[in-house]
């Protein structure tokens, strides 16, 4: 059981790079990216094609970096791939969100040119790449780390759970005491209001898809590092990530971060009982529970 | 190809479109009407499909029972199982409306991702209800004792033409009706149709629900055009995406446009085979995914250039009022 627990929290810290961007820009543009988890797609594969393509022809060495199954390829690899897909998600914005936003379309409109986006970005990994399973480094599993109460860890999970709470702490920090971070929070707060204080807040918004693609991109990089990478998993994390967010408050970052770590536990637990191709169920039912209890968030938010 | 194999493929067309456009008639009710968010259709096709298929087909027996597994089987003909599908996906689609119908519109529209999914994940696991991932074959076809084989395609148009034409007369009476000017009002402006004293709540359920059972229906008369249903036919792409994009093209608000876009959206569907069919032969494993990626900016273009559709809605609908949106004499 600690080491669904500990498990658990993995997952829920990479689900928790995609709720907080998801959250993030629920708060600040007001309608569901749809398009979200496949953004985390999309980074996860770019950076494959870093470490296995591109690095190789630039002739990167690729040794091992101590116990992790993965070296300075990735660790380039993961910056680039960041800063592509927050680049992505400012240009999806300006082709589609921005001319709706114009013409002052409804916000399900906007959702489903997301959701539209997410069908063809996964297209656009189809076709690239093809439709099996795919690893960054295929062979054999680095030996586990034993650690009390019997639990079992890769060093590369330890490694996740580490660079997720670093890249946390960056976006507080960012958050709480940049010029722009505060700028941003008074655009997720009150727009009209915001806009009258002289905030540029076509820049927010740059601001806001660009923060939310690159830790989208991580979240997926992550996911590819501890388990595979697969065109459909994007589609598969939009339950957990809309669950995360909804139980945390739409628009509350802690809370974003605590729903995710809460679905990631609660969904690895369910597997001692159930099947575990039945977690997108579990989580589905949590977020029901969520919607009929207190949909406004354990921690409140926008309703 | 002769003549004969070109009418009969373009019968094979006209089927698939026509039950696609039993889904965008009842999708339309429920976004262009209503303004439900609805991206779950794929739950309801699926749900549909199946029950009919349990519904019309006999339990079955002797060696068969070794290989085949279902949680009943009865026998029953083709109308029951139409039926039978409209009842159960509309008891889900009212499940569904509970915890969400009360909420903004994006809680529905990620309720019904999920319930999408997990029911295709209970069909695939559970080998008990309806033979898990390897489904469900030989179903029976309606009056397929009355005529050749090789000409029964052409009756089954007929039978989905038929359904057709009766869901869309059914939902244009409706639409006409008091009750369709409290859906459009809903969708229009939930807050001053609450204050007219409408239970809105109750409005967007009735919406949820009819066009669930719709769905119902257009799973029923898939499954019986194809025999043979398994899970994986029932895809977020397939299932759901695509009928999105139909309406869209057609025009949402517009029932004449639904039919349109089902039928248009189905014709590029296809006729962008013949053109995928001219890439290099490397590239022909993926012709799917990048006719997808044309569909998908088809969607886009559609929304932000021409977001009425086609057609576009219909403005009037009572006859009481007359072309220049006077009250008549």
């Amino acid at each position: 059981m600690a080491e669904l627990l500990v498990y658990g929290i993995v997952f829920g810290s990479i689900i928790a790079l995609g709720s907080i961007g998801l959250s993030l820009i629920f708060g600040i543009l007001r309608f569901a990216n749809f398009a979200h988890g496949d953004m985390m797609t999309a980074g996860a594969y770019v950076a494959l094609f870093l470490v296995s393509g591109f690095f190789n022809w630039l002739g990167i060495p690729d040794s091992n970096l101590g116990p992790l199954s993965f070296g300075w390829r990735m660790v380039i690899a993961i910056p680039i791939s960041m800063i592509a897909i927050g680049m992505l998600a400012i240009f999806l914005d300006h082709i589609l969100y921005q001319p709706l936003r114009k013409k002052r379309s409804s916000n399900v409109l906007l959702a489903m040119a997301a959701l539209g986006a997410s069908f063809m970005i996964q297209m656009v990994v189809l076709i690239l790449w093809g439709a099996d399973s795919l690893f960054y480094r295929p062979g054999v599993l680095r030996p586990a780390l034993e650690l009390p109460f019997e639990i079992k860890i890769r060093p590369d999970q330890l490694f996740i759970i580490v660079i997720v709470f670093l890249s946390i702490i960056v976006l507080h920090l960012f958050l709480k005491y940049t010029q722009m971070g505060k700028a941003m929070r008074a655009t997720a707060d009150h727009p009209e209001l915001a806009r009258i204080t002289g905030i540029d807040t076509r820049r927010i918004i740059r601001w806001t898809w660009g923060i939310g693609g690159a830790m989208a991109a991580l979240g997926g990089i992550l996911y590819g590092i501890d388990v595979q990478l697969h065109p459909g998993m994007g589609w598969g994390f939009l339950l957990p990530l809309f669950a995360a967010t909804i139980l945390g408050g739409i628009g509350n970052l802690v809370g974003a971060l605590i729903g995710a770590l809460v679905m990631g536990v609660v969904q690895q637990i369910s597997t001692a009982f159930l099947l575990p191709t039945y977690k997108p169920a579990v989580e589905f039912l949590i977020m029901i529970l969520i919607l009929l209890l207190r949909p406004q968030g354990i921690f409140g938010g926008r309703s | 190809m002769e003549l004969g194999g070109i009418i009969a493929y373009l019968t094979s067309l006209a089927i698939l479109a026509g039950i696609y456009a039993v889904f965008t008639l009842g999708l339309n009710i429920q976004w262009g009407y209503t303004g439900l968010f609805n991206i779950g259709i794929a739950g309801f096709f699926c749900i549909g499909a199946y029950t009919s298929a349990l519904i019309t087909t006999p339990m079955p027996s002797g060696v068969y029972a070794q290989y085949v597994r279902q949680l009943f089987g009865w026998n029953f003909p083709f109308v029951f199982g139409i039926i039978g599908s409209a009842l159960v996906c509309g008891f889900i689609a009212f499940l569904v409306g509970i915890p969400t119908l009360k909420l903004r519109e994006d809680y529905l529209a990620i309720t019904t991702i999920g319930i999408a999914e997990t029911i295709r994940l209970i069909f695939n696991n559970e080998p008990w209800l309806a033979n898990g991932p390897r489904g469900l074959m030989g179903l029976p076809q309606p009056f397929q004792d009355l005529i050749d084989p090789r000409y029964y395609h052409y009756l089954y148009l007929i039978i989905v033409l038929m359904i057709l034409m009766i869901i869309y007369l059914a939902i244009e009476r409706a639409i006409r009706s008091p009750w369709g000017r409290v859906l459009r009002a809903i969708r229009e402006d939930e807050i001053s149709t609450e204050m007219s004293g409408k239970n809105v709540f109750f409005f967007k359920m009735q919406s949820l629900v009819i066009g669930s059972m719709i769905m119902g229906i257009g799973g029923a008369l898939y499954a019986h055009y194809t025999k043979a249903i398994s899970p994986d036919v029932f895809t977020p792409l397939y299932g759901t995406f695509i009928i999105w994009v139909m309406l869209m093209v057609g025009g949402s608000g517009n029932n004449k446009g639904a039919i349109l876009g089902a039928f248009v959206t189905w014709g590029i569907w296809i006729g962008s085979k013949f053109l995928t069919d001219l890439l290099p032969h490397t590239l022909k494993a993926r012709a799917p995914y990048i006719r997808f990626l044309l569909i998908g900016i088809l969607l886009e273009i559609i929304l932000v250039y021409r977001p009425q559709g086609l057609l576009g809605e219909e403005k009037k609908v009572s006859k009481m009022i007359d072309e220049e949106g006077q009250r008549g004499h």
